[in-house]
């Protein structure tokens, strides 16, 4: 559908509406039905093309990694249309992708920019969907930014594929019916890192918290306190630091006088490579408590940022949801064709938008139609493998995608500026497995999807 | 004089109202007429009109606007929550909560002037910033923002029956849903209502005070006259315009998020009314749209839009025009936007209006020696626009 | 205990302190003097800090080497030349590029303030503050984004010299146990912060150059009539405060990995720090940065937030506020320096 009818129907909506309004004041939801013929919302109809959105951080602190994002997009959209290497798709299984577009439509996209910000990233999402007349959005680099993004598309009409997004509520609290996650979230972190901890730590420790004062730290410092506790840590602070606050000595003195002798540092982004900067700085890991070795915990890794911390995140553990030294066949292919393109390997984030693209293009294509609500039908509880983590299901009570993690430390020896994480363990899917009412996923519902019309 | 000035700002106004409710047709070939931006044009032309009432007309430089913007977004949706979807009742309480938060903040802040003012609304919105992203996340559901949920009460909608559904409701006005065209169309009278406000209050007794207090303030002190009320209405009826553009931000977009609050955000209205023209009618809805047009439209070019626009050029001269343009927009948008903020200062000092003085000028052939000093025709310039 | 925790809040403040009074001290300095209010001047900071990461790339320029244990394709490592040739003294070198980068800083610091003062600030020194706000923002943004053009968005490491990188007991030294330990680095940056406040304060105090600085700040027109160039010395007063940001910024490196975002971060405070100190104050200003660099310490203690959560998130404008309204025109103030 063209832009033009989009505004067509719009100006007639007016009219109706501002005569009726006048007559009838006070009907409620009077024309919430569409007057045209298109059963969903931006129906690329007998169009050739079809266009997403994607909505990645251009500016600000996740700039980078929305730029590796981004590449991931471009590649993914290559290999549908049947350039290149063919990627993932030669190890996607099942797989219903033929490398000719989707349902034989060249796929085309758009980028905006979210800023890492709701509004600025629901203005680029809405511009996307009222101008570009997008199918599926996807993309961000924060939770605030997905759910923020979720919701609109699901009042818009349209499915929204999360980017990277860690927080439990965005398939939890704030979950959506045209919402998506591929990416792993902090119970699973939690879960994962519990018996990783315990046997190379042992069960007596006193864990001390720094936590980002925002939804998604709240949610990790949850999940991780109930791990370690389940473990028999005891937790002997936790502590809220300002989002940005860029020196965190005032935080990380305390901790010194504390008896602690261990550090979870709920932080992501710049608040991770400072305050774990400077916890180092401090001489931490060098401390001794009670005879045990002080150690620092970061629950959620990313190579890009690990590179930001230099050295300090050697030994240090965290998990990750995927990482580009993974030896399947399907990590090897997409590494190999984004190294190929890029001459770098990718990042995490880069992995789960482009398994996202894929994971979305394949349900339409065995839904036979880009209409939502089939997608949404055709990706709940879709089982698949050969993306790189695994075999993977896509939950379909809260659209959740459960696969194994992976636990990792910083290397001690790295052989190249890329080869910053190795990994530890691989957390197969049960032990991180939750039931949708989990506690602490409660409170939320998919409700039902929407066409857009 | 005075009939004079009436009759051309009827013209002004009719032509302003005109040029807003026009925008579908006009804004075509700049890529820029799809609803959510024609709305954003008319929102946040609103909150620079609002703002240059307090800026333009008395000098005090705000830089804390943005918060009664946030409040007023965070009254419309908890109005959406507890009471009705219907946008009236939303509208009225953010104007009114945003008036009041506006008198608690002028009240103490209006002890001081010059910078020492400006740092004084800074702090406050910085600390309502901080606090609403983290402590008091209860009332502002903090970084993810204030959202609908199937789950809210809205008591009067439940009283005149409107039925529940699995699905979130929607924004209206009687029925007539508020996103898209009408939710744009909707925002344009307010915006053209709260045009013709300013546009009285500028022409009023009340408007020649404020400038009087602008030009010399302790002048008008020595005339026995108290000029701190005069400032606090200016101030409060600033801040409540700012509620007012807050509440369509949630009308046409139900969502109330934090960052609204934040400093960049409250520099972004000082910015958009500097570049539009201080103490000019128009000026400020200018700079908004131009500032909201770089950042939607600019951020969206990747290099295939790229291509396509310079696909006359030979191949290796295509290259070259991609790979310098990508400079300037995508993720380099802001770059473009810093350019633009020096050129014009430097270059038209006194903003955009400022270039279309000039323009007129030269249309109508008057010579140049009319033009006034650089520093000062902001204000005297416009007078007329 | 508590005593060992208040008083590594005091370091902590006052190395904080220390750092909002340096961008402060060229911030009032500016505007004492120029009467330009600076929105670059946070960006100053930033290219400071890049200044250090810059020299640092120039050390370890490398050549690239196919890296064998990439196999999916082809992957370079990089292997810098001068630690490839000269194994002990390249290493050197390159383990203390950030002392060095102080000296790389401040020619091209000291150039780039020149430049800006000459092209662009000397022109805006009649215009009104709006003006000024608008064009310096508009640098700044110009400034972030050719940074970020070619260093990325991401943080960039920085580390101190392997000799100070560890932390000083402080506590066995005086007898008080183990738990009061500092980072060298910090303690190197408190004391030097403290040395170049106190340079740039003899330099106004006991030089003729700085004695009619001061006499320029209270009386501009006044100075001009004396037949003083003052015009040539406010240019070299921009570039001293453009070089003492830039310090700042390079001394900051090993605490904060830079990014091309981080003087906007530090803007807002700084304007803060300088009006709280009173604006045209210079003395201020240093007052006002210890001033909130200790109290926003304290209030991160968690005897306190448990008191008044949030309360360290607020502090500094809280502060701001109670100060403002209690001194008119902040703790040092004169009468009538940008107060219309």
């Amino acid at each position: 559908m063209s832009k033009k009818t989009t505004s067509a129907w719009s100006r007639r909506d007016v009219l109706k509406a501002s005569a009726a309004s006048t007559a009838i004041a006070g009907a409620p939801l009077f024309f919430t039905r569409h007057a045209y013929g298109a059963e969903y919302l931006n129906n690329p109809g007998s169009n050739s093309t079809v266009t997403l959105g994607f909505n990645v951080p251009q500016s600000g602190a996740y700039a980078d990694e929305g730029a590796d994002e981004l590449r991931a997009y471009k590649l993914a959209v290559k290999h549908l249309n049947g350039e290149g290497d063919g990627g993932m798709m030669n190890t996607m299984q099942p797989s219903s992708l033929k490398g000719n577009g989707i349902l034989g439509k060249k796929v085309e996209y758009v980028t905006g920019d979210t800023q890492t910000k709701s509004d600025a990233a629901r203005a680029s999402a809405k511009r996307m969907i009222e101008k570009d007349g997008v199918v599926m959005v996807t993309g961000g680099s924060s939770s605030g930014v997905a759910v923020a993004v979720q919701s609109l598309c699901q009042d818009a009409g349209v499915i929204f594929m999360a980017g990277l997004t860690h927080a439990n509520d965005t398939t939890g609290k704030d979950k959506k019916a045209n919402g998506f996650r591929h990416f792993f979230n902090a119970f699973m972190s939690g879960a994962a890192l519990g018996p990783v901890l315990k046997n190379a730590y042992g069960t007596e420790r006193n864990a001390y918290h720094l936590t980002a004062d925002y939804n998604w730290g709240w949610t990790q410092e949850q999940s991780i306190q109930a791990s370690t506790e389940s473990i028999g840590w005891s937790t002997a602070q936790k502590v809220l630091t300002p989002v940005g606050a860029g020196d965190f000595s005032q935080y990380i003195t305390p901790i010194l006088n504390s008896g602690a002798d261990t550090l979870i540092l709920n932080h992501y982004g710049k608040d991770m490579i400072n305050s774990l900067t400077q916890a180092i700085q401090f001489g931490l890991r060098d401390r001794q408590v009670d005879g045990k070795d002080f150690q620092i915990i970061v629950p959620l890794f990313s190579r890009l940022m690990a590179q930001g911390a230099g050295d300090n995140i050697k030994g240090i553990f965290g998990s990750t949801n995927w990482h580009w030294s993974l030896s399947d066949a399907g990590s090897q292919a997409f590494v190999k064709s984004f190294g190929q393109e890029y001459g770098f390997p990718p990042s995490q984030a880069a992995h789960t938008c482009y398994v996202q693209t894929l994971l979305y293009a394949d349900a339409v294509e065995r839904a036979g139609t880009f209409e939502p609500c089939e997608v949404v039908a055709s990706l709940e509880g879709h089982k698949f493998d050969g993306l790189g983590n695994g075999p993977t299901e896509y939950r379909a009570g809260d659209h959740q995608c459960f696969k194994d993690v992976l636990v990792v430390k910083g290397k001690e020896n790295p052989s190249s500026q890329f080869d910053l994480l190795e990994i530890v363990e691989v957390t197969p899917r049960a032990q991180v497995e939750y039931p949708v009412d989990h506690e602490m996923f409660a409170g939320g519902d998919l409700g039902t999807c929407n066409n857009g019309v | 004089m005075n009939k004079l000035s009436a009759v051309s700002d009827w013209i002004l106004f009719a032509g302003f109202s005109i040029a807003v409710l026009s925008m579908p047709v006009w804004l075509a070939p700049f890529g820029a007429d799809y609803p959510d931006l024609m709305q954003r044009f008319a929102i946040f032309g609103l909150f620079a009109i609002g703002f240059n009432i307090l800026f333009g007309l008395t000098g005090y430089l705000s830089f804390g606007h943005a918060a009664f913007l946030g409040i007023g977004s965070y009254a419309a949706v908890w109005s959406f929550k507890l009471l009705t979807m219907n946008v009236l009742p939303a509208i009225m309480l953010s104007v009114v909560v945003a008036g009041v938060f506006a008198f608690a903040v002028g009240y103490i802040s209006l002890r001081r002037s010059g910078i020492y003012f400006s740092i004084l609304t800074l702090a406050f919105a910085q600390m309502s910033y901080n606090l609403a992203y983290s402590v008091l996340t209860p009332i502002t559901n903090g970084e993810t923002g204030l959202q609908l949920t199937l789950s809210d009460a809205r008591v009067i909608d439940g009283i005149a029956g409107i039925e529940v559904t699995r699905t979130l409701p929607f924004t209206n006005l009687f029925g007539l849903k508020m996103s898209g065209m009408p939710g744009f169309y909707f925002c344009a009278v307010v915006l053209i209502i709260g045009f013709f406000i300013s546009i009285r209050i500028f022409r009023s007794p009340f408007g020649t005070m404020l400038k009087g207090i602008k030009s010399n303030q302790t002048r008008m002190a020595y005339t026995g006259l108290n000029t701190r009320p005069y400032l606090l209405w200016a101030f409060i009826i600033s801040g409540m315009y700012a509620g007012l553009a807050g509440a369509l931000m949630a009308v046409t977009d139900p969502l109330a998020g934090a960052e609204r609050m934040q400093w960049t955000a409250s520099g972004e209205v000082v910015l958009m009314t500097i570049l539009g023209g201080v103490g000019t009618l128009v000026g400020p809805f200018l700079g908004a749209a131009f500032i909201k047009y770089f950042e939607n439209i600019f951020s969206a070019y990747n290099s295939t839009n790229l291509n396509q626009v310079f696909d006359f050029l030979p191949d290796g001269i295509q290259a070259v025009a991609v790979d310098v343009a990508g400079l300037f927009v995508g993720s380099g948008w802001h770059l473009t936007l810093g350019l633009l903020f020096m050129v014009t200062v430097i270059f038209l000092p006194g903003g955009i209006m400022e270039g279309v003085r000039r323009l007129g000028l030269l249309v109508t052939g008057k010579s140049k020696k009319n033009k006034a000093p650089a520093a000062g025709s902001s204000s005297t310039a416009n007078e007329h626009s | 205990m508590l005593l060992d925790a208040l008083l590594l809040q005091v370091l902590n403040g006052l190395d904080k302190g220390g750092a909002y009074a340096l961008i402060a001290l060229g911030l009032t300095l500016v505007f004492g003097t120029l009467g330009v209010v600076n929105f670059a001047h946070g960006a100053l900071f930033m290219l400071g800090a890049f200044c250090a990461v810059t020299l640092e790339k120039i050390l370890t320029i490398s050549t690239k080497v196919k890296d064998e244990s990439i196999t999916f394709f082809e992957a370079f490592k990089e292997v810098p030349i001068l630690e490839a040739k000269f194994p002990v003294v390249g290493g050197f070198i390159v383990d203390y590029s950030v002392p060095f980068a102080i000296l790389f800083a401040i020619p091209i610091m000291l150039a780039i303030g020149l430049i800006m003062e000459r092209g662009l600030i000397r022109h805006f020194y009649k215009r009104p503050h709006a003006d000024q706000i608008l064009v310096t923002f508009g640098l700044a943004i110009i400034i972030q984004e050719i940074i970020k053009h070619y260093f990325g968005a991401n943080p960039i490491p920085q580390s101190a010299p392997d000799i100070v990188s560890g932390s000083a007991n402080i506590g066995a030294v005086f007898g008080l146990g183990d738990n009061i330990v500092y980072p060298y680095w910090r303690l190197i940056y408190l004391g030097f912060s403290l040395s170049v406040i106190g340079g740039v304060f003899a330099f106004l105090q006991f030089t003729t150059f700085g004695m009619v600085v001061r006499a320029g700040m209270q009386d501009r027109e006044m100075v001009g009539l004396l037949g003083i160039d003052i015009q040539r010395r406010f240019t070299i007063v921009f570039g001293l405060a453009s070089v003492v940001a830039g310090l700042a910024g390079v001394m900051y490196t090993p605490i904060l990995p830079p990014d091309y975002h981080m003087g906007m971060d530090f803007l807002v405070l700084s304007f803060v720090v300088v009006v709280v100190g009173g604006m045209g104050s210079l003395g201020g200003a240093v007052l006002a940065g210890f001033m909130l660099g200790i109290l926003q310490s304290f209030a991160s203690m968690n005897e306190i937030k448990s008191i008044i959560p949030g309360i360290d998130q607020i502090i500094i404008y809280l502060v701001a506020v109670i100060v403002l309204l209690v001194r008119p025109r902040g703790l040092m103030g004169r009468k009538g320096i940008m107060e219309d």
